[in-house]
């Protein structure tokens, strides 16, 4: 049982190396966005905050949500434990991630269109994402059995995975624009050198926090569920 | 297949029949339909904003929000009889269970909305007479898509806490696609638009049905099957 | 000691875990039509688990159950046919009768003439006048005769029963015993799970005492019933 304990006790703490690693790597955009990246024309300062926003975005839509999705499948067809540790970490944090796009999207559309909240598409397909996954959390919290939990978050995952194309698709059609894909790129044609780089680093950033959080909540979870085992014999 | 249609209809007859005994989950969506366009009716200046500009918004937030009412039921029947084991036990193929319960839910909704419909055209003082045909369509192919999702979900909420409170926030975020098709396609209508001109909208709204339902039955033996 | 007839029930290596929790540990079973196996433990033993994974309501993390030569899985549904539960719900729908009920499950069950079928089998628990009642009216007492009836209908192979005689009065326990006893075939086996090896021990022909997931003892039923309340006490507590 030791041996078992003390293995949550590294995950945790490779968790918390990989978390601070990230950590520093967001410090350091945000220092290479304020410092050494020109200034956009049209936007100027408030255009800075784009290089966080954006890389949360993309791995909370194309990283996070989707892992959570398949570790569930995955849970389905070999009902492995760790998957489903796996899924409701990477669904915690990419609920956090997603409150990162819900308040840097505001913080940025304020001073450029004078409105804190446009319903544009892609912020408005975080929203949704963010009560997917609120109800996710809120499902979890309410089942007691940990094998049905599992199973039921599992199913959740997947519809919620095959309704975003729907969301977005549909969001799209609500506005009255003609679907196009999400872009990294904002409304600029094309993104200068230095600007590029700068949003790369940012990418790599977040999903190095990205996996820090997982392997850290992953490492907190199993150890509470070792805990449990303990105190249940 | 015959066998799976056959065991579908017992059991959407049974639901029926218990639905009838008690006639508690009509009622009280039906009631609640007319409550929320008596409510709607008065929250808006007449003057201010035109009614028919308004209608397709009340008609469908009225008829979704009396959808999950309806569908709340769901497998609770099941868990308040105890009865869910007794379904289980049986030589029925899951996806016998899942079809049996959703066409009991969706005659259930259609039922509300068959209420909800002409109370609106009433209090919004509407002529829909061109418009019916395509209305009743679109409402059948939106009602089907969200009756998929709401059947698999009830089964889930059914053994959490707060089963009833549950579905709701589940169900919200899948109805939106259907919702904003609804409105997209029922704003011509209302217009006199005719019906080839909101193809394309009841086109993808068949899409969704098509897309759901198969999910739904695919992952239903995941969520009853311990 | 039936061993001449070919197994009615074959379980093996049963097995439910989920991460560190281990219901199920291991458990094999083999019964034989006629037999009637009386299974004991303390609570959370797994008894409960152990008859819903025969009834097929639980998947097994590993090993397998067959009924009938037929292998239990979840997507083969017809060997489902031959298992019949009495668990603590009653599986009945209040708001129907008990006609309502049964012919529901009788086509449920896909079986012929659905209507005199279930006639029939309330007629055998002796609730033909009360046919049109609806279970909440019913005495426990009845309300365990429908089940039973609801139970039997399909005529399983084999009789799960979970804590049967929970609750009932001795004259209902009586005639639950005699009625078991009536429907011990040579084409039925029964496992009955039970808190008291008193409740069915006359019954009985092999017994099994489940221990944290596994069987402590498991075999034919012994001669005496006190001696074997001693073996209980020592095994159970370890």
């Amino acid at each position: 049982m030791t041996a078992a304990v003390s293995g949550a006790r590294s995950v945790i703490n490779r968790g918390l190396v990989l978390t601070t690693l990230g950590l520093l790597g967001v410090a350091g955009v945000m220092v290479l966005a304020l410092g050494f990246t020109p200034v956009e024309a049209t936007q100027g300062l408030a255009q800075k905050i784009f290089y966080v926003h954006v890389p949360a975005a993309f791995t909370a839509l194309w990283v996070a949500v989707p892992a959570t999705a398949c570790a569930g499948l995955l849970y389905l067809w070999l009902h492995d434990p760790r998957l489903d540790r796996f899924a409701a970490a990477s669904a915690e944090v990419s609920l956090v991630f997603c409150l990162v796009v819900l308040v840097t999207g505001p913080i940025w559309a304020r001073p450029i269109w004078g409105a804190w909240w446009t319903w544009d598409g892609r912020l408005t397909l975080t929203l949704f994402l963010f009560f997917l996954l609120l109800g996710y959390q809120t499902m979890r919290a309410a089942i007691r059995d940990p094998v049905e939990r599992a199973r039921f978050s599992a199913v959740l995952g997947a519809m919620g995975l095959v309704l975003v194309p729907f969301i977005h698709l549909s969001v799209y059609l609500w506005r009255g624009l003609h679907p196009k894909p999400i872009v990294l790129k904002p409304g600029d044609p094309s993104l200068p050198p230095e600007m590029l780089h700068t949003l790369l680093y940012g990418l790599g950033a977040a999903l190095l926090l990205y996996v820090g959080f997982v392997t850290l909540r992953y490492g907190i979870q199993l150890a509470q569920d070792q805990r449990e085992a303990a105190d249940a014999r | 297949m015959g066998n799976l249609f056959r065991l579908a209809l017992v059991l959407a007859g049974k639901d029926l029949r218990l639905e009838l005994r008690t006639r508690t989950s009509i009622i009280s969506a039906a009631v609640f339909a007319a409550l929320v366009l008596i409510v709607f009716n008065f929250a808006r200046d007449p003057t201010a904003v035109a009614t028919l500009d308004l209608a397709p918004s009340v008609l469908w937030v009225t008829v979704a929000f009396a959808s999950v009412l309806a569908m709340n039921r769901g497998f609770l029947v099941e868990r308040e009889n105890a009865a869910f084991d007794g379904l289980l036990l049986a030589p029925v193929p899951r996806e016998a269970l899942f079809l049996g319960k959703y066409l009991a839910n969706f005659a259930f909704v259609m039922l509300v909305e068959a209420i909800a419909l002409p109370l609106f055209v009433l209090f919004f003082n509407l002529d829909l007479s061109h418009a019916l045909g395509g209305l009743v369509l679109t409402m059948l192919l939106a009602t089907m898509g969200f009756v998929a999702v709401g059947t698999i979900f009830s089964a889930m909420v059914v053994k959490t806490r707060f089963a009833e409170l549950m579905l709701p926030v589940l169900l919200l975020p899948f109805m939106v696609p259907p919702l904003i098709l609804a409105v997209k396609t029922t704003v011509p209508l209302f217009a006199g638009r005719p019906l080839s001109e909101v193809v394309d909208g009841l086109r993808f709204l068949a899409i969704y049905d098509i897309v759901f339902l198969t999910l739904a039955v695919l992952l239903f033996p995941a969520v009853v099957d311990e | 000691m039936p061993s001449a007839d070919p197994a009615l029930v074959i379980a093996a290596g049963l097995a439910r875990r989920y991460g560190a929790v281990r219901a199920l540990d291991g458990v094999d079973l083999t019964l034989a039509a006629g037999e009637v196996l009386l299974v004991l433990g303390p609570n959370g033993a797994g008894k409960s688990t152990l008859l819903r994974t025969l009834a097929g309501l639980l998947r097994p993390t590993a090993g397998t159950v067959t009924v009938g030569g037929r292998l239990l899985a979840s997507d083969t549904h017809d060997v489902r046919r031959a298992i019949g539960l009495l668990s603590h719900q009653s599986l009945l729908y209040d708001e129907l009768t008990l006609l309502e009920n049964l012919v529901f499950t009788a086509r449920l069950y896909g079986l012929p003439d659905p209507a005199a079928r279930a006639a029939t089998a309330l007629a055998e628990q002796g609730l033909a006048e009360r046919a049109d009642d609806r279970p909440r009216s019913l005495s426990r007492g009845m309300q365990q005769r429908a089940a039973i009836a609801r139970a039997l209908i399909h005529d399983p192979a084999l009789l799960l029963l979970d804590e049967p005689f929970t609750g009932l009065d001795a004259v209902a326990g009586d005639r639950l015993r005699a009625l078991l006893a009536m429907h011990v075939t040579g084409r039925r086996a029964m496992v009955i799970v039970t808190h008291h090896a008193s409740e069915a021990w006359d019954l009985a022909t092999r017994v099994g005492v489940m221990v944290r997931g596994r069987w402590a003892l498991e075999g034919p039923r012994p001669a005496g019933l006190d001696d074997f309340q001693q073996r209980y006490n020592e095994v159970a507590r370890g």
